[in-house]
């Protein structure tokens, strides 16, 4: 048994806006004339909520039930190689950092080529370093370590 | 005649340099996949940080003008929009690009965006100061129906599904709510979380959705979207085409026009209305969205006159229509000059300048982008698996050099998961989008209107300039509600 899109997409809907709504309970909603800072974020997730109700139910009267197939090998690389990035480029330098993104981010792929992957990393280093560092002058370091 | 003191300030040596230089960059960073005009302007901001505020402006609009025909290539050539505004693009372009038109859909796209162009600065000229002054008669409650307006319709996506839309607007419009609220001080769905006082950025959104969520969407497919393999041959449209695009084309200026003129909305939302505009007036609907030339004309006329326009609100009252604007504002406030209706009558060169060299933009646009399409093509033949680790990086870097702050980089990872998982649902992100650039000033101008009304939400039916606006939006809203309880999988 699987669910229909729709219920999916419903139920992620209505949990963000009941998400949503619990953490507005911290704010203050005031009145309509003196809105507080929880009055539109209240507003914004009952609305959530229903719209999500509305799309999870009218999932119940299609017949277009095909499964999702979700491609969670690459998206898991991808988001892998983006963290990557952002952990080593403040500690080690943009250099590493591209060094270690690259490789990842091509194993998200289909075919994986080792000595391709190896030069596009080695070319889009000194590409990124020449453009970024010494053409824009962004305050990297190549190396931080 | 003021135009011509712009003319006269834009076109010194030193300033077309700028513009070139702006509009060379622009198309460059502009036509790899997944960088949009944000991104690209974000990253080619600190270039202009050293020069006089007019140069630094015209390039600035430059870069804007690159950036925008490099993402029409893009849409094109490989059905990757850089933008809201390009998305548009994609549904015929791409298509057109299938059946070997890619020429002839590119062409159009430059030729309808600088007939767009000319008509635009025209508009600016004759019809701006009145119109900035009309706006001025603007109230909360006018901007809040406004962009109402603007988000309802967004909603509404060709081909979409209406109930999502209006879901994923009110998505975006929570993640806009992030960051510390203005009036109170209080700082509302940071958990904890240093970075999230000043909101989620737009690049780190941006790219999350269309970027990211997109390299992942192309590498699962089992055919994996090659890069652009076909030969652009005969890149002058037929005479047939420039028939067929012309009135869409001038519809989709005029269409533009009045959207850019209206702060918050915009170039997305009127290359998006534009396009219905063109399926609603064609015999054959059914065309739309397998490769209609009207479908490109007119939303690229609608782009690029709603982008000229736009910068009325931005120079005369301070209030961008979308984020790119909102980065012009913030380069002018660096260079100390403050926008407001004061610019045109006291800073004469300044207006005028800007509106000129936007003209001399979009000549730069054509004479550069036609005869250069083939080299643009060559970047695009490069393969794809080559080219997505390099998206990565661009994503990577172009949102850490936002603040310096790999919290950023962290963030559109989880935005490119959440935005993968929305498409994959059938979810549209562009009205997430456009809700989360609305949002903040929506909440805002809701807020003092009802504080102006005291708590009264009749005000927005009596005041008649907003009323028109509520009227616009019911009259959407009740097209799409025929449509609503529809079974989800049975659409025209």
């Amino acid at each position: 048994v699987h669910l229909h899109r729709d219920v999916i997409a419903g139920t992620l809907f209505i949990l963000i806006g009941w998400f949503a709504l619990a953490h507005a309970r911290g704010y203050p909603v005031g009145s309509a004339m003196r809105m507080g800072p929880g009055y539109f974020p209240v507003v914004l997730g009952a609305l959530l909520i229903l719209l999500g109700a509305w799309i999870g139910l009218r999932a119940f009267r299609s017949h277009d039930w095909q499964p999702i197939v979700w491609g969670w090998k690459p998206l898991a690389w991808i988001t892998a190689a983006m963290l990557l990035f952002g952990f080593l480029m403040p500690r080690f330098g943009l250099i590493p950092a591209l060094a270690v993104m690259f490789p990842v981010a091509a194993a998200a792929g289909r075919d994986f080529r080792w000595k391709e992957v190896l030069v596009l990393t080695a070319v889009m280093c000194a590409f990124a370093g020449g453009v970024f560092v010494f053409g824009l002058k962004l305050p990297y370091r190549l190396f931080a370590f | 005649m003021d135009l011509a003191l712009g003319f006269s300030v834009a076109l010194s040596l030193q300033n077309l340099a700028y513009c070139f230089a702006g509009v060379a960059l622009g198309t460059l960073i502009g036509v790899l996949p997944g960088i949009g005009p944000l991104t690209t302007i974000g990253l080619l901001f600190p270039l202009t940080f050293y020069l006089p505020p007019l140069p630094s402006l015209i390039m600035l609009a430059g870069i804007y003008y690159g950036a925008q025909y490099g993402g029409a290539i893009t849409s094109v050539l490989l059905n990757l929009p850089g933008e809201t505004a390009s998305a548009v693009t994609c549904l015929d372009g791409y298509q057109m690009a299938r059946q070997g038109r890619a020429g002839a859909a590119l062409a159009t796209a430059a030729l309808a965006s600088f007939l767009a162009g000319c008509i635009g600065t025209l508009l600016i000229a004759l019809a701006g100061p009145p119109l900035g002054e009309w706006a001025l008669a603007f109230g909360p409650a006018e901007y809040f129906s406004l962009m109402l307006m603007g988000l309802v319709g967004s909603a509404v996506l060709p081909q979409g599904d209406a109930v999502k839309g209006l879901a994923m607007v009110v998505l975006g419009l929570l993640i806009g709510v992030v960051g510390t609220d203005v009036n109170s001080g209080a700082v509302r769905y940071d958990f904890g979380v240093p970075e999230l006082t000043d909101g989620i950025g737009f690049t780190v959104l941006a790219v999350g959705l269309f970027a990211v969520a997109e390299i992942v969407m192309n590498l699962e497919s089992r055919v994996p979207q090659a890069a652009f393999t076909g030969r652009v041959s005969q890149l002058m449209p037929s005479v047939s085409d420039l028939k067929a695009s012309f009135w869409p084309a001038l519809r989709g200026t005029g269409v533009g026009a009045f959207f850019g003129i209206l702060p918050g909305t915009g170039p997305a939302l009127s290359s998006f209305a534009a396009y219905m505009l063109e399926k609603k007036l064609a015999r054959e609907p059914a065309r739309f969205g397998a490769g209609a030339i009207e479908g490109v004309a007119s939303p690229e006329a609608a782009n690029n006159a709603a982008a000229q326009t736009s910068f009325i609100p931005t120079l005369t009252l301070g209030i961008p229509g979308t984020a790119v604007m909102t980065l012009m504002l913030g380069a002018m406030i660096m260079q100390g000059v403050t926008p407001g209706p004061q610019v045109i009558s006291e800073k004469p060169e300044l207006f005028w300048g800007i509106v000129a060299s936007m003209w001399i933009g979009n000549l730069m646009l054509l004479v550069l982008n036609l005869p250069l399409v083939g080299v643009w093509v060559r970047l695009l033949r490069v393969p794809y698996r080559w080219l997505f680790p390099s998206i990565v990086m661009f994503c990577c870097i172009g949102n850490y050099a936002v603040n310096n702050n790999p919290v950023d980089v962290y963030l559109c990872a989880f935005v490119g998961v959440l935005g993968y998982v929305l498409v994959k649902l059938k979810c549209e992100p562009a009205p997430l989008l456009l809700g989360y650039v609305l949002g903040p000033l929506m909440e805002e101008y809701l807020r003092r209107a009802m504080l102006l009304s005291r708590g009264d939400p009749m005000v927005f039916f009596t005041r008649p300039i907003s009323l028109g606006f509520m009227v616009a939006t019911l009259l959407v809203l009740a097209i799409m509600l025929k449509g609503l309880w529809r079974r989800p999988d049975q659409r025209a």
